[in-house]
């Protein structure tokens, strides 16, 4: 302040002052000097980053469409065909006959083992709010926390006793079932290990059985073997993960042998599973796999088109840079030098 | 004229100051006031004129108003009697306040409840909370419960705990406070008493250098005259000494340390801290105290050995704890303007919402029977074997709860975090600015101050800057420069020789401590004493200036022990600088009392009498000193403004004398010098006995007090005879010119309203550059409503011809303002009275807004307010006033960021500012360029924070549609709140506070970029719209490509939610690091940092087996699929952001765009030329 400085002709005064000095400290920091890279979009730098991109895109594209291509998939829909003829549908599912259904598939190319079987569902809201919430992660997993159901309405308590596994999803479980014969002799489905190893590790209790399940008034889906342990109950512990879409497969299980093109399979299955009152579709898939996955060509489309893109950009630009160039950085071109000069 | 800018004489300084300190809620009563009256200048002139112009206390109403002047007897009701020495009595009737003062706002007990409740003042909070309250209810629980307080808990917390902090700090200080100590006369001895024991009604005795523990009446003092001097620093910041008084009655009992007993009848406590209104009754006489007889709290006692007093207001009543309040609070601009899109969000939010709950009524009326056992929804349920419905209320109510279901889900469309983070960047921001070395000024040790933490970015789009003139633009030291005597000018310019006068005083040198250069001939002459006519009225005139003031001085040692200062205190820096002026010549005043002075004259020491004494008030603009000599002559010398002096000298004799003086005031003032005239009376024994009579009856009056001695001092000073005039220099301050050529290149209009003269205003126009000589002026100067219309008419007309005109001449170029003559228009405060009083003040804005430059002159504080409010009503541009002075509070209050200088005029203009600094320069750095940063930065934030958070709802939007309609979101719960905390939060407010889209050197260079701001390109309707669409578009490729991608796969929920919430995030980041311009260390390591914290967050929340998603990330992870759909998503959502800012930056480029390459590419030629360039203002 002003008195202060006013005390201080002496030298004693002026090294106080300075001991005293608000003047900040320099550092880069606090004057926002920091050093760093300011990148500008040149338009070398933008059309090289075209380029690099279709480099990279396109390649990729045509491997994933290869790896698409490869992949052998046999769809066959059968909810309708199996119950050809039949007035009542609904009634006719929900009643005790005999539901067996052949059909047969035809191998149009050689499939190399593992096949995975899978079944589909059209129109299943498995991600339905009400469905996804409908379950019991404790009681899956503790024997001691059977009762803790309240999340799991209305398929909590049956006859006044906690379902285990509780909840609408496990209620629903799926329960069609397949057998394959190839060239006349039965064909092994390996349904181990289909289910994702951490869920029947930490997920799914060793110990925890099934109890009361399906003993309600109305039957969602499959009846669960009640001496089997939940983290074995392979089938539901798929089930369980439910769905991101509303069209979904889940993995049936696996054949271990290769399928020869031309060959037949005929399939034995018993058609349980109730897609009738929300017409939903069921489809029986056989399908290998590739480092991709499934059959999907999106990606590789998807993939060609934005390399393609970027590297009709790159072209683009190149031909206009070499039409019309800017010099960067001329301050000719700045507004107030602009203007006066007849723009 | 405001030569002596005296605060306590001044009332509309205190009044405008009382705005301030009463914070928010003054803030809006000026507004009100502004639109009611209209700034209506008629009352403020006879305001100006009667003096009895009600005063506003904050928000204290009626009641108050009674205090402005001494003119009401207090009604018992409203007085609080204290019996002096006689705490107990005292406190009898009425418990008074203690002195421990508290300025904690919390006790351990009331801190949560009252911490919350202030909390959700804020509206944002308000909403977190409905709806986290709405989550609670089962019908609605979207999200678990834990989790849908957790954002808004947090916030809470953070906000809790910064605030216990404060308020720990401010509990120790109150501690040590109230723990001081004092000697406090108990059973007629003086004993130490703690601070917080102190009673009202107690007396109490302070010694020098000791703070004032409470409000106190004077009793008395070691000065048998009764004087005290106090510094009032912390109070006001005012480091001059200020006087007061003991009545001289009770000086003399407690001289003779007789017991005394007394009535005190003072007002209610009050934040006035510049009035005070009180009587004593003490052995049946009573006697009237007023501001001099009290010493507030917060004070020091200087240059006086003791004082007693009779404590009157103790602790929270006290007048500074009274005016503890905070900064005033203004809204950001910006944040105005924000408002308008964050409706549109709402809007939009209420848009998604209505689709989602339309399509689950059209989805529940189509699959209406099949619901009962549809496998995913059942709604049959059989608790205890009955039949019934489960969850289902109904297709209305379903509608209804997924409507309000949605707006949970969609909560951050509304984006709240971008309160909190924007407040979080301005602290940074201001961080910086007031670690920014350019804005330190050495000479009063002072940093940039933000007192205003909202308005940040208010500073890069100011249009229109209103400054003071003196200690804004000048650095109102004022340096004696000229006198004229008896007609006769002195300048000291030609013989400038510094000339150091001392005088022995028992065998120690005295020595003045400021050096003034001084007229040889002037000393010469001076030394001559009564040897000649000249020399006698050069003896008058320096007795005048060493006399006529209120200045005390004050002695301080040096390190050599022979030699002392003496430094001159006093409230008016011109009153200072013409005492040194005095002593230079030989007329040192060392010693003043209330009752005398001491004046060393060459060596001699004389001593007068001080018999009366007329301070300055601003309707006399002039003050004066009755002095008894020795020979029992007595002289009254009067100092004063010329206009007020000119009319009170008696023009009958010396003529030519005042025609001289006239002339050389005249070029004094052309030459922008500040000038007083010096007029002396010769009082005889009946004038003095007259004027003794009535001044002794007015100040002993109880009612109407001051009225009265303002009569006495005029009648008194009146034919008086000529001394002279002075002329003080006040010194533009460093850089003025330029920094206004870089403000005025930077597009904004620089107004400069001062209380100088005309002359004196133009001629500081020309040094300081604001005029130029190719301008065309225009001069307003008119005395009645009728000449003022038709000079505005006519000025008017005129601009408007000159505009058209060159804008014929330049047709074919376009319409280019650059090639008009620029007008200059000069007001003065006499014209602005007619003007802005009625239906002219648009003629005057029409007028206004085509000059470039606009200098009031003779202007009243309140009309500075009125012309701030005439162009901020009129127009959306932004302004900026910037003053120093208590003249300046009511101005700087006014306009939409309020600069205070911490000079030389107190700190009045500080406390009522948003900014505070010590040069007016600093304008260039804080404007150019922090102003320029932190509104790119900010505009830019606040666009990338709309797009953040509407993404992430498009995304969960875009799911919706193909759950059912049922709000699933596929994205885990906790990845979804974390997602504005934690995943992107951090990088947006780094980059809001560290990234530059130019250099400093560059924005000094080119003032022009500043334009930027005032076009409002960071942020506008535009850039909005284009960034939602990007925001569409984005969240359609993040949604789609991996739903497509896996359309008929094995794909879980909480896979893909994975997939999502990392590609969303990834996304968001990048696109950010697309926009940040300097990557240093810190923008590094909080976009690559934010990237790496939400893989692992994500991995940490699939680890936890109790969620269902657990281990997703892994399996999903394990396939290549799930990587190229996040490449594949990045890229393609970035591309048409990427192309259009390549087009735009190369084929369209922004000025910022082309400094910013010259700024990469420019500088290596440049340094290759070898030229360097030079900053404007270093």
């Amino acid at each position: 302040m002003a008195s202060s400085s006013a005390a201080a002709p002496g030298s004693a005064d002026s090294t106080a002052a300075r001991r005293n000095t608000k003047r900040p400290k320099y550092s880069k920091f606090t004057q926002q000097e920091l050093p760093a890279c300011k990148p500008i979009l040149t338009p070398r730098a933008v059309i090289s980053a075209f380029l690099l991109v279709s480099v990279v895109f396109v390649p990729i594209g045509v491997a994933s469409l290869i790896a698409s291509r490869k992949v052998v998939e046999i769809v066959h829909r059968y909810e309708s065909s199996c119950l050809k003829g039949v007035d009542n549908k609904i009634a006719y599912i929900q009643s005790s006959a005999d539901k067996t259904c052949k059909i047969t598939l035809k191998v149009d190319k050689h499939m190399k083992s593992p096949i995975y079987v899978y079944y589909q569902l059209d129109n299943f809201y498995q991600n339905h709010r009400r469905y996804v919430k409908s379950r019991s992660d404790q009681q899956l997993r503790d024997p001691k926390e059977e009762s803790s159901t309240s999340a799991c309405k209305p398929e909590d308590i049956a006859n006044g006793r906690a379902i285990v596994p509780c909840g609408l999803i496990a209620w629903s479980l799926f329960n069609d079932t397949y057998s394959f014969s190839y060239k006349n002799k039965s064909l092994t489905v390996n349904k181990k290990g289909i289910a994702w190893k951490s869920d029947r590790e930490h997920k799914f209790g060793k110990n925890v059985l099934p109890k009361n399940f399906q003993n309600g008034s109305i039957i969602g889906g499959a009846h669960l073997n009640e001496s089997i342990a939940l983290s074995e109950q392979e089938d539901l512990i798929v089930w369980m993960r439910t769905a991101a879409l509303p069209t979904f497969r889940k993995l049936y299980g696996k054949i271990e042998v290769d399928l020869d093109e031309g060959e037949n399979i005929s399939v034995k299955l018993q058609n349980n599973y109730n897609t009738y009152s929300f017409n939903g579709k069921k489809k029986l898939v056989l399908s290998t796999t590739s480092w991709l996955g499934g059959k999907n060509d999106f990606l590789g489309i998807a993939y060609l088109t934005v390399g393609g893109l970027c590297f009709f950009l790159a072209l683009a630009f190149t031909i206009v840079y070499f039409v019309k160039p800017r010099q960067l950085g001329d301050p000719s071109y700045l507004s107030w030098n602009r203007n006066p000069g007849g723009h | 004229m405001d030569t002596t800018k005296n605060p306590s004489g001044d009332s509309s300084n205190f009044e405008s100051f009382m705005h301030n300190s009463s914070s928010r809620r003054s803030a809006t009563a000026m507004s009100i006031q502004s639109r009611s009256s209209g700034w209506n200048s008629t009352r403020e002139v006879t305001f100006a004129h009667s003096g009895s112009k009600p005063v506003r206390y904050g928000s204290k109403g009626a009641d108050s108003e009674a205090l402005s002047m001494s003119q009401r007897e207090i009604s018992d009701e409203d007085a609080r009697l204290i019996y002096i020495d006689d705490p107990e009595r005292t406190n009898q009737r009425f418990e008074f306040a203690g002195n421990s003062i508290r300025t904690g706002k919390y006790s351990v007990f009331t801190f949560l409840p009252r911490n919350l409740f202030e909390q959700f003042h804020r509206v944002a909070y308000v909403y977190f909370l409905i709806i986290a309250i709405l989550n609670q209810l089962p019908q609605l629980a979207v999200f678990g419960r834990g989790v849908s307080i957790l954002p808004l808990a947090f916030v809470l917390l953070v906000t809790a705990v910064k605030d216990a902090y404060e308020d720990w700090r401010r509990h120790r200080s109150d501690k040590v406070e109230n723990n001081r100590l004092a000697l406090v006369l108990v059973d007629g001895n003086f004993q130490e008493k703690k601070w917080k024991e102190i009673r009202v009604g107690e007396i109490i005795k302070i010694s020098a250098n000791e703070a004032i523990p409470c409000d106190f009446v004077l009793l008395s003092t070691s000065d048998p005259t009764g004087v005290a001097y106090v510094q009032t620093l912390n109070l006001d910041g005012e480091s001059n000494l200020k006087t007061r008084y003991a009545k001289q009655e009770t000086q003399s009992k407690f001289h003779d340390r007789e017991r005394v007993s007394g009535l005190i009848k003072c007002e209610k406590p009050n934040r006035n801290i510049y009035g005070f209104q009180a009587n004593m009754d003490i052995e049946g006489k009573r006697l009237s105290l007023g501001s001099s007889n009290i010493i507030l709290r917060g004070c020091e006692l200087k240059n006086t050995k003791w004082a007693l007093g009779v404590a009157v207001y103790c602790g929270r009543e006290t007048k500074a704890m009274l005016n503890n309040s905070g900064a005033p609070s203004k809204r950001s601009r910006l944040e105005t303007r924000m408002n308008s899109e964050i409706i549109m969000l709402s809007v939009f939010l209420v848009a998604l919402c209505t689709v989602t709950s339309v399509c689950a009524a059209v989805w529940l009326k189509r699959h209406k029977n099949e619901l009962n056992l549809l496998p995913y929804y059942r709604k049959l349920y059989f608790p205890e074997g009955k039949e019934d419905n489960y969850e289902y209320y109904g297709w209305g109510l379903e509608i209804l709860f997924t409507f309000l279901m949605s707006v949970i889900v969609y909560q951050i469309m509304i984006p709240i975090s971008l309160y909190i983070s924007m407040e979080l960047v301005r602290v940074g921001q201001a961080y910086f600015m007031i670690k920014d070395s350019r804005m330190y000024d050495e000479a009063t040790n002072s940093r940039f101050q933000c007192r205003a933490l909202n308005i940040n970015e208010d500073l890069g789009q100011i249009k229109y800057v209103f400054s003071d003139k003196t200690g804004t633009l000048t650095e109102n030291k004022m340096e004696f420069q000229c006198a004229s005597i008896y007609g006769v000018d002195y300048s000291t310019a030609e013989a400038s020789l510094e000339y150091e006068q001392a005088v022995q005083v028992d065998g120690k040198v005295l020595k003045p401590k400021m050096k003034v250069k001084v007229n040889q001939d002037l000393l010469q002459l001076s030394k001559s004493r009564f040897a000649n006519v000249e020399g006698k009225q050069i003896y008058d005139f320096f007795l005048a200036l060493a006399a006529c003031n209120t200045i005390v001085p004050i002695i301080t040692e040096t390190s050599d022990p022979a030699v002392k200062l003496i430094d001159y205190q006093g409230e008016s820096p011109d009153e200072q600088a013409l005492a040194y002026a005095a002593a230079a010549y030989g007329f040192m005043l060392i010693e003043r009392t209330s009752g005398h002075i001491v004046v060393d004259i060459h060596g001699e020491r004389h001593r007068f009498n001080v018999l009366g004494l007329h301070e300055f008030d601003s309707d006399r603009k002039r003050m004066s000193v009755i002095l008894g000599y020795s020979d029992n002559s007595v002289k009254l010398f009067v100092k004063g403004a010329d206009t007020s002096m000119l009319s009170v000298i008696d023009k009958s004799s010396n003529k030519g004398i005042i025609q001289a003086t006239e002339t050389h005031l005249h070029s004094y003032s052309s030459l922008g010098l500040r000038t007083l005239v010096i007029g002396m009376r010769d009082l005889n024994a009946s004038d003095f006995e007259q004027w003794h009579f009535a001044f002794e009856a007015a100040s002993t009056a109880l009612i109407g007090r001051a009225a009265l001695l303002r009569k006495v001092a005029t009648n008194v000073e009146n034919n008086l005879c000529i001394l002279g005039a002075t002329a003080i220099e006040d010194k533009l301050q460093q850089g003025v010119p330029e920094s206004i050529e870089s403000l005025r290149s930077a597009g904004i209009k620089v107004w400069v309203l001062t209380g100088d003269k005309q002359e004196t205003a133009i001629s500081i126009g020309y040094s300081s550059k604001l005029l130029t000589n190719s301008m065309t002026q225009i001069i307003i100067k008119s005395n009645n409503r009728e000449h003022c219309r038709r000079s505005l008419h006519d000025a008017l007309v005129m601009s408007r011809k000159n505009t058209s005109a060159s804008g014929v001449a330049n047709y074919p170029e376009g319409s280019s303002d650059a090639i008009t003559i620029p007008i200059a228009l000069i007001i003065d405060g006499t014209s602005l009275v007619y003007i802005l009083d009625n239906e002219l003040e648009e003629e005057l804005f029409q007028l206004a807004s085509r000059c470039s430059v606009v200098l009031c002159c003779r202007v009243a504080p309140l009309q500075k307010a009125g012309i701030v409010a005439l162009v901020k009503n009129r127009t959306a541009d932004m302004t900026l006033a910037i003053g120093d002075g208590a003249n300046d509070v009511s101005m700087i209050q006014m306009a939409d960021v309020g600069v205070g200088i911490s000079g030389q005029e107190g700190r009045q203009a500080v406390m009522a500012s948003d900014f505070a600094m010590g040069q007016f320069r600093f304008l260039v750095p804080l404007l150019l360029i922090h102003g320029h940063w932190n509104y790119q930065r900010l505009g830019y934030m606040i666009l990338y924070n709309f797009y953040r958070n509407a993404i992430f709802v498009l995304i969960l939007f875009w799911y919706v549609l193909f759950t059912a309609f049922t709000l699933t979101t596929a994205i885990n719960e906790w990845s979804s709140m974390l997602y504005s905390i934690i995943y992107t939060a951090i990088p947006t407010i780094v980059v809001g506070i560290l990234d530059k889209d130019l250099s400093k050197r560059t924005l000094l260079k080119y003032p022009q970029l500043y334009g930027a701001g005032q076009r409002q390109e960071a942020y506008n309707n535009k850039l909005f719209l284009f960034t939602m669409a990007d925001t569409l578009w984005q969240s359609i490729v993040v949604f789609f490509v991996p739903f497509i991608a896996y359309w008929g796969s094995t794909i879980d929920v909480a896979s893909i939610g994975d997939l999502w919430t990392i590609s969303v995030v990834i996304l968001v980041n990048l696109h950010l690091a697309m926009d940040v311009i300097r990557w240093n260390w810190i923008a590094h390591a909080a976009i690559w940092g934010s990237i790496i914290a939400t893989f692992i967050c994500v991995m940490v929340i699939d680890v936890i087996p109790a969620l269902s998603g657990s281990w997703a990330i892994f399996h999903a992870a394990s396939n290549g699929l799930f990587w190229l759909c996040l490449l594949g998503i990045v890229i393609a959502a970035l591309l048409p952001r990427f192309v259009v800012k390549f087009i735009h930056q190369y084929y369209f480029p922004s000025d910022i765009q082309i400094s910013r390459e010259a700024d990469k590419f420019g500088n290596q030629r440049v340094n290759r030329g070898g030229q360097i360039e030079m900053h404007p203002t270093r």
